[in-house]
């Protein structure tokens, strides 16, 4: 099967899985229930698409395919302003808050923290990649400490709150944020979509790639950012997903079997979709709801991961 | 014409190439020799901005290195270093088409196809051009990765130790490929080599590396020496000549 073929029956598969989750057991009020859900769908396809090219990116760059973006700390970012809000405010200000005003502070933290960093590090001309990830993955865990220290001082009732918070739900999705985060989500694969090629080359890794004239530093400067902003916007938007980018990633290399990144990131942002949407339709038909879907994603997705673990083991 | 003036490198405090200078012989094989830790390898990677210099200048066809965009000086200078681990599945064909990515950008006109077919072809590796990287033995490997060099098409080509891990038998193919694109295809080659014997065989010039300066520099006769290569080795070495060549023993 070539791989456009490929492509073409994912699509077939992401859609049939979409009219699935739509039109299933549809009773009551039509109006409403298929406004809720094609809102949910719309989340989940905006999730998944940026989960997966987001981890895809950041594998590219790094030339690792057992990393994620979470290695740089984003979710620490994210937990920490949730905690931080709940610490200094109360758990009122964080679920009385407006959704505009939270996914501002949510992604512009996540976005501000990636600037900083980047801009800080990337002062230096020459600077290791794996250096910069170093220092992510440090603050990330020193962030993380912070968030528990804050956590252990609030009430316990106050904590439940934040627990919320602690696992992406597409149940309790924020629909007037669909268009910014879509907006945002769009502008960034619009940039990626034209950097196709040199994705290819990046990822025959870093001596390759300025031997063959690619811009090496800017490039991934560029893309670090990219990262950056799909990660802290679909993290805003439900809620941190840890693995999620991992499994789908790795499948689609599986999968397709090719270098070419226009397979690799429409494959992995397909099985980004159709994870979501089949997991989600699993919460809602076989748990009845009684489970959120990134418990399933983390559970599933930390299996394969430790799976690949000890691929990766084997081939060294 | 590749000239390096004044180049400087520093790893944290310690200085590992130090102020050398040196100039490139257009259309010959230039090894750059000396032991480990000498700083060849910087040099060379200094040479094809792979890494920054801290200081003097490296002038590529009359134009200072740093000045190049870097898409430009890929039509010039192509680099091959001695690790090449790529995590992406490709086939030796996918891999030398890359050798194009700075005329083509990703999109392969039918020229550079030709070209692509015809790098292939002098390598050898039409029966192996589907088969993936990762089915092939070393020494293949690195005549995929040549072809690849050779796809790029650049006047200058780097190598750092081209002959590593590969047995005598591929490593002498290696040698007389080399050996042929500069005399067939006026290529300017510079490269690391750890095996005097081979340097002094193929190369048409000689630069000798220590403690991260020149010691000398010429063609093979002058640098084939006992007391030159004993100066740069430490090491008691018998230079005898055997059916015309220079070949070191130190055994």
């Amino acid at each position: 099967m070539s791989n456009r073929m490929k492509v073409v029956v994912l699509v077939v598969l992401a859609l049939g899985l979409i009219v699935l989750f739509l039109f299933a057991h549809l009773r009551g009020d039509f109006d409403y229930v298929l406004r809720s859900r094609s809102e949910k769908i719309v989340a989940m396809v905006l999730v998944g698409w940026a989960g997966a090219v987001s981890t895809v990116l950041f594998q590219t760059m790094t030339n690792n395919r057992i990393l994620t973006p979470s290695i740089i700390g984003l979710d620490s970012v994210y937990m920490l302003v949730q905690t931080a809000v709940v610490f200094l405010f109360g758990s009122t200000t964080l679920t009385m808050m407006g959704n505009t005003l939270h996914f501002l502070l949510s992604a512009g933290s996540m976005i501000g923290f990636s600037v900083l960093l980047y801009s800080f590090l990337f002062r230096r001309e020459g600077q290791n990649l794996y250096f910069i990830l170093l220092v992510g993955m440090i603050l990330g865990t020193f962030f993380q400490s912070l968030t528990s220290f804050m956590q252990y001082l609030i009430d316990p009732n106050e904590f439940s709150i934040i627990q919320d918070r602690m696992f992406a739900s597409i149940n309790n999705i924020k629909t007037d944020l669909l268009w910014p985060a879509g907006l945002l989500i769009a502008a960034a694969t619009l940039y990626t979509y034209r950097h196709l090629h040199e994705l290819d080359v990046l990822s025959l890794g870093k001596d390759h790639a300025i031997n063959l004239g690619v811009a090496y530093e800017t490039v991934v400067k560029r893309l670090l950012m990219i990262v950056a902003v799909l990660v802290s916007v679909s993290t805003a938007l439900v809620g941190p997903i840890m693995f999620f980018g991992l499994i789908v990633a790795n499948v689609a290399y599986a999968f397709f079997q090719t270098y070419e990144h226009r397979y690799l990131l429409a494959g992995a942002a397909l099985f980004g979709i159709i994870a979501l949407v089949g997991g989600q339709l699993v919460v809602e038909r076989v748990f009845t709801f009684s489970t959120t879907l990134s418990v399933i994603v983390n559970m599933v997705g930390g299996i394969y991961f430790l799976y690949l673990l000890l691929k990766e083991r084997k081939a060294w | 014409m590749v000239e390096v003036k004044q180049v400087l490198k520093r790893y944290g405090g310690k200085t590992v190439i130090d102020r050398v200078s040196l100039s490139v012989p257009r259309r010959k094989l230039t090894s750059l020799i000396g032991p480990n830790g000498a700083g060849k390898s910087t040099l060379l990677s200094m040479m094809s901005r792979l890494i920054p210099k801290d200081g003097g200048e490296i002038w590529i066809e009359g134009k200072e290195i740093a000045r190049y965009r870097t898409e430009e000086l890929a039509k010039k200078i192509s680099i091959l270093k001695q690790s090449n681990h790529i995590a992406a599945r490709l086939t030796v064909h996918e891999l030398v088409s890359f050798g194009r990515f700075p005329y083509s950008r990703g999109r392969l006109t039918r020229q550079d196809r030709d070209y692509v077919r015809e790098a292939i072809r002098y390598m050898e590796l039409e029966p192996l051009q589907d088969r993936y990287m990762d089915e092939l033995s070393g020494g293949q490997r690195q005549r995929a990765y040549i072809a690849m060099v050779l796809a790029q098409d650049t006047d200058y080509i780097f190598l750092d130790e081209p002959l590593n891990n590969l047995d005598m038998k591929h490593a002498v193919q290696m040698m007389k490929v080399l050996r042929k694109l500069v005399d067939e295809l006026g290529k300017t080659i510079v490269m690391v080599m750890h095996d005097i014997n081979f340097a002094s065989c193929y190369s048409d010039y000689m630069v000798a590396l220590k403690d991260g300066a020149v010691v000398c520099e010429g063609d093979v006769s002058s640098i084939m020496r006992n007391e030159v290569l004993r100066g740069i080795y430490d090491l008691d070495v018998r230079v005898q000549t055997i059916e015309n060549r220079r070949i070191c023993v130190y055994f």
